[in-house]
C-alpha cells in the first residue's frame, strides 16, 4: 500500500496513482481543512507545504510525492494553533466565512520561512490565493503582526 | 397565532413574509405543504434544560448559548446577534457561545424563531428586536427566580455580568445556580429594551466567536462532512439552460474504482455516486452523456444585448420611481444629455462550492447543508423526499461563501433526490468547479439609458432612467411580480422610503423597467440591483458634471440638499479623503454615493493609469451610516470585503453565453482580484441612530462608479460598459 509522511506520521492510503494529493489528503487521512476551491491551481484553498514549499494540491498527482518527502496541511502547521500567523489572525479577526484561510495561512507561513519581515512586494507575490470575502488587508496586516511577534521572540 | 394549526395559515404567513419585504432585497417565497403533521411533533417536543427562552439557554456553569436563526457565512452576523441578545440578558460576553436551532424546531415551535433567511443584509436590520427582548426576557426571569428565592422584592436586585446581586443583604447568585428556576417561569410581556447609548457589548468592536476553528482547519464545512457509510457524488446538469438528459451509458463506467451508482436525477442531469469524491467525479468526467438541448441552443451574449437593447425605447416599461412629468420636461430643456450603460452577467463563486449532504429513508430524511435559509431547504427536503415534514430535518452548517447564491436549494433538492436512490445511505453531493460556474444563479444582466435635462443654468430639472433587462423576482419568486413591477429593479432609485431612496432632488424623475428576461437563471447576488444602478446613476452624475464643467461634489452637493443624511456621508467621505486639496502627481479621485438596504454609504476611489493603460486603485475611503452599528470592527471587515467583490465584478467578471450555456468555467476564465490589486482602505463608521440599516451588502455598489469615475478623471475615458477588461486605458 502507498505510503505518504503528513504532519510528522506515515499514513497509508488507498487511491488511483493520478488522484490529486489534495483528495488523498481530504478523503483517505480525513485530513479536511485543506479545501477544495477550483481543482485547477488558480484559487490556492488547496495549499500544502511538501518539504517547506508550499504546493497547490489539487493538481498534484499523488504519485508524484514519494514517501520521504515531508507533507504539512494546516492541521499540521504548529500544535495548538501557536504559529505566530495563527495567532496575529485571530488577534486581527482576519477570517469571514474562512473557507480560503487554510490556504493563505499555509502560504503566509512559507513566506514568512523564507523572509522573516517580507516586504509589501514580497507579500503580493507570494499571496495569490483567492479570497472572495474580501480579506486580503487584513491577511496583509496579519502577516506583518506575524514577522515582528517574531523577529521580538 | 399557530403556523401549525391550519395549512392555509402556515403558507399565508410564510408568503406574508414575502410581500411584506418586497422593497427589500431576499424575499422569502416558500411553503411547507403539510403542517398538521407538524402540530404532532410541536405537542411531542420539550424544551432543553436550562432554555430560558427560545433565545437563551443557560447551562449550570454559566455557559450562555444564544440560538441564531440566520446563518454565518463570513459576514458576522453570528457574532452581532449573540452581542444584542447578551447585551440585555446581562451575561459576561466571555461565557457566550451558539448555536443554530434547525428549521424542523422553527416548525415545530410555531416560528419561535421567526425568519431564517439570511440574505438582503436583513440578519440584524430586521430581527433586532426580538432578539434583544429575548435577551432581556430571559435576564428578567433569571432575576425573578433570584428574588424569588431570596424572598426580596425584584426591584431590589439588580443584574451584571452573569451575577444578580442584591445589595441591600449582600447576596449574589449565578445566572447558572438560578437557570433551572427561571425557566419554569411565565415569560415577560412588558419588555423594555435598553437605550443603544448604554450598550456595553452591543455597539463595540468585539472579536468574531467564529474564529478560532478557522485557522487550524477543525472549522467544519458542508464538503467536509463525514459519517459511517458516506458515500459521494459528483453531479452534472444539463450545461445548457432548459436543456435535459437523452441517455448516458452507465456501463462504461461502473467497474471503475469505488463507483456504486449511475443515478438519473430529475430529467436534466446524472450523478455518479462513488466511495471517494474524486473517482465519482473522475467517473462522471468518463460517463458517455447524451443531452436534449433544448430550445435555448441558440442564445448567445449578443442575441440577449439586441433583445435588451430594443428594451431602452420599448413602450412596455413599468415606472417604478415618478415625480413630475420627465418626458414632458426633457422636451422643454435648454439641453439634454445623454447615455448607455450595461452590466453583465456574474456568478457569485463561493469559495466552497454547492454541496449538501443527504439520508433518506421511507421513514425519515435529514439534510445536512450550507444554506442562507433553513426554512427554505427544509421545504425543498421535504418536497424533494416525498415524506411529510415532521418526517424530515435539516441540518445548517457553516457556510464557505454564500452572497445570495445559498438562499437558493437546487443543490438541496439534487442530494434528495439522489439519496432517494441509495435508500439509508447518506449522500454527500458535491458539484465541481465547473459545475458551479454553469449552474449559478447569476446576477441580472440589464443595460440603461440615461437622459437628462438641464435648464439654461445647468440645473438638472428633469431625469428619464430606462432599465432594460432581467428581473430576479420574475426568476425566483414571480408570485411576487405585482402588474409586471419587480419593486427590486429599482434598489437606490426609488422616489422615497427607508429602504434604498435616491439621493438627489430632480423635479421631474422617471425611472421605469422593460423587463427583458433571458433564459439564464437570476439571483439575488450580493449588493443586488443596487451594483449596476449606482454604476448607472453615479458615472451618469459624473458626466453631467463633465459635460457642465462642474465639480463632481458640488453638484452633487447641490442636488442632495434635500437629503441630508447621503449628503453627510459623502461630505464625510469629501472631508477625509480631502477633496479641496489636490491628490498626490499622477494620482485621480471619483466619488460615488448611493442607499440601500437601509443604510446610506459613499466613497471616493484615488487611481492613477500609467501612459501604458495599467490601473491602480491606491486607496479607497468609504463612509456608511447604517443608524446602528453592533460591531464597528466586523463593519469595516464587510466595507472592506464588499469593496473586493464589488471590485473584482467591476474590473475582471462577466458570465456570456455562446450556444445557450455559460462560457467560463474556473477561476482562469472568472477572476478575482487578488492582494496585490487591493486598495487601502479607509472606512468610517457613523452610525446616526434612529434607524437600523444594512451592511454585507450596501457599500458594494459605490466601489465600482467611484474607481470608474477616478479613471474618468484619470483618462477622460467613460467606461459605460463593464468588465472593465475589455477596455484599453492605453493613453490615446
Amino acid at each position: 500500500m502507498p505510503r505518504l509522511n503528513v504532519n510528522g506520521k506515515e499514513r497509508d492510503f488507498d487511491a488511483e496513482p493520478e488522484t490529486p494529493l489534495l483528495w488523498v489528503l481530504r478523503e483517505q487521512l480525513n485530513l479536511t481543512g485543506t479545501k477544495y476551491g477550483c481543482g485547477v491551481a488558480q484559487c490556492g484553498a488547496c495549499t500544502v507545504h511538501i518539504d517547506g514549499e508550499p504546493v497547490r494540491s489539487c493538481v498534484r498527482p499523488v504519485s508524484t510525492v514519494n514517501a520521504n518527502q515531508k507533507i504539512t496541511t494546516i492541521e499540521g502547521l504548529a500544535p495548538n494553533a501557536s504559529h505566530a500567523l495563527q495567532k496575529a489572525w485571530v488577534e486581527l479577526d482576519v477570517p469571514q466565512c474562512g473557507f480560503c484561510q487554510s490556504g493563505m495561512l499555509m502560504a503566509a507561513a512559507a513566506l514568512l520561512r523564507k523572509k522573516p519581515s517580507p516586504t509589501d512586494a514580497d507579500i503580493d507575490e507570494a499571496m495569490t490565493n483567492i479570497c472572495r470575502c474580501g480579506t486580503y488587508n487584513r491577511v496583509r496586516a496579519a502577516i506583518k503582526v506575524a514577522a515582528k511577534a517574531r523577529s521580538a521572540a | 397565532m399557530s403556523a401549525a394549526a391550519s395549512p392555509r395559515v402556515s403558507r399565508r404567513r410564510f408568503l406574508g413574509a414575502s410581500a411584506a419585504t418586497t422593497a427589500g432585497a431576499l424575499v422569502v417565497g416558500f411553503h411547507i405543504p403539510d403542517s398538521p403533521l407538524v402540530a404532532k411533533a410541536a405537542a411531542q417536543g420539550s424544551s432543553p434544560a436550562g432554555e430560558i427562552n427560545a433565545w437563551v439557554l443557560i447551562k449550570p456553569d454559566d455557559t450562555v448559548v444564544v440560538r441564531i436563526a440566520r446563518s454565518e457565512m463570513g459576514q458576522g452576523t453570528l457574532t452581532g446577534l449573540a452581542q444584542l441578545v447578551a447585551e440585555e440578558l446581562e451575561c459576561d460576553w466571555a461565557k457566550v457561545t451558539t448555536e443554530y436551532p434547525t428549521p424542523g424546531q422553527n416548525v415545530a415551535r410555531n416560528r419561535v424563531w421567526q425568519n431564517f433567511s439570511t440574505g438582503g443584509s436583513r440578519g440584524v436590520r430586521e430581527s433586532h428586536d426580538y432578539v434583544r427582548k429575548g435577551g432581556a426576557a430571559a435576564r428578567m426571569m433569571l432575576v425573578q427566580a433570584a428574588a424569588t428565592g431570596w424572598s426580596v422584592p425584584v426591584a431590589e436586585c439588580t443584574a451584571s455580568q452573569s451575577v444578580i446581586t442584591h445589595a441591600k443583604s449582600g447576596r449574589s447568585v449565578r445566572y447558572g445556580q438560578v437557570a433551572e428556576a427561571a425557566s419554569k417561569l411565565t415569560a415577560p410581556t412588558d419588555v423594555p429594551l435598553k437605550d443603544p447609548k448604554n450598550w456595553k457589548i452591543a455597539g463595540k468592536p468585539v472579536k468574531r466567536l467564529d474564529t478560532s476553528h478557522k485557522v487550524d482547519g477543525s472549522q467544519i464545512y458542508g464538503m467536509d462532512l463525514t459519517m459511517p457509510g458516506l458515500l459521494n457524488a459528483a453531479i452534472k446538469d444539463c450545461p445548457v439552460f432548459g436543456g435535459k438528459i437523452k441517455s448516458f451509458d452507465a456501463a462504461a463506467v461502473t467497474s471503475r474504482p469505488g463507483v456504486k451508482k449511475v443515478v438519473k436525477v430529475g430529467d436534466s442531469a446524472v450523478a455518479v455516486v462513488a466511495d471517494t469524491w474524486w473517482r465519482a467525479k473522475s467517473a462522471l468526467d468518463a460517463l458517455p452523456i447524451e443531452w436534449d438541448e433544448g430550445p435555448n441552443v441558440n442564445v448567445s451574449s449578443a442575441t440577449v444585448a439586441a433583445t435588451l437593447k430594443a428594451g431602452l425605447t420599448a413602450d412596455d416599461a413599468v415606472a417604478g420611481a415618478k415625480i413630475g412629468d420627465a418626458r414632458a420636461a426633457l422636451g422643454q430643456a435648454a439641453r439634454t444629455i445623454e447615455a448607455v450603460y450595461s452590466y453583465p452577467h456574474q456568478n457569485h463563486a463561493c469559495m466552497e462550492v454547492m454541496n449538501a449532504t443527504a439520508r433518506w429513508t421511507s421513514e425519515r430524511c435529514e439534510v445536512w447543508c450550507p444554506t442562507q435559509n433553513g426554512e427554505a431547504a427544509f421545504a425543498a427536503t421535504v418536497e424533494a423526499s416525498g415524506l411529510p415534514s415532521a418526517k424530515c430535518e435539516v441540518y445548517k452548517i457553516h457556510l464557505g461563501g454564500g452572497f445570495g447564491r445559498r438562499g437558493m436549494t437546487d443543490y438541496v433538492r439534487q442530494a434528495v433526490e439522489i439519496a432517494k436512490q441509495l435508500p439509508g445511505t447518506p449522500i454527500k453531493l458535491i458539484w465541481s468547479r465547473e459545475e458551479d460556474m454553469l449552474h449559478g444563479r447569476y446576477h441580472p444582466v440589464t443595460q440603461c439609458r440615461l437622459v437628462a435635462g438641464l435648464d439654461k443654468d445647468n440645473n438638472v430639472n428633469a431625469l428619464h432612467m430606462r432599465i432594460s433587462g432581467q428581473s430576479i423576482l420574475a426568476g425566483v419568486f414571480p408570485q411576487n411580480i405585482r402588474n409586471g413591477l419587480d419593486p427590486v429593479v429599482f434598489q437606490g432609485l426609488n422616489a422615497s422610503g427607508a429602504e434604498a431612496a435616491i439621493g438627489y432632488t430632480v423635479p421631474n424623475l422617471l425611472v421605469d423597467h422593460a423587463m427583458r428576461n433571458p433564459p439564464v437563471p437570476p439571483g439575488f447576488w450580493r449588493g443586488v440591483n443596487l451594483n449596476h444602478n449606482a454604476i448607472y446613476l453615479e458615472c451618469f452624475i459624473d458626466e453631467i458634471a463633465a459635460a457642465t464643467k462642474q465639480d463632481p461634489l458640488a453638484l452633487r452637493r447641490k442636488m442632495m440638499a434635500s437629503h441630508p443624511k447621503h449628503l453627510a456621508v459623502l461630505n464625510e467621505v469629501a472631508a477625509k479623503v480631502g477633496w479641496d486639496t489636490p491628490p498626490p502627481q499622477g494620482v485621480y479621485r471619483g466619488l460615488a454615493q448611493t442607499m440601500g438596504f437601509g443604510s446610506y454609504v459613499a466613497a471616493c476611489a484615488e487611481v492613477s493609469v500609467s501612459d501604458a493603460g495599467e490601473l491602480k486603485i491606491h486607496r479607497i475611503v468609504a463612509s456608511t451610516d447604517c443608524g446602528h452599528a453592533v460591531n464597528p470592527q466586523q463593519i469595516e471587515a464587510q466595507v472592506e470585503g464588499s469593496f473586493v467583490y464589488g471590485l473584482s465584478a467591476m474590473l475582471y467578471q462577466e458570465c456570456t453565453v455562446k450556444g445557450g450555456r455559460i462560457e467560463q468555467t474556473n477561476f482562469d476564465t472568472y477572476p478575482v482580484l487578488l492582494m496585490k490589486d487591493m486598495p487601502k482602505v479607509e472606512t468610517t463608521v457613523k452610525p446616526s441612530g434612529g434607524f437600523w440599516g444594512g451592511v454585507g451588502e450596501p457599500t458594494i455598489a459605490v466601489a465600482a462608479p467611484a474607481v470608474l469615475n477616478a479613471i474618468f478623471a484619470a483618462t477622460g475615458k467613460r467606461i459605460r460598459d463593464l468588465p472593465l477588461k475589455h477596455h484599453s486605458l492605453k493613453k490615446a
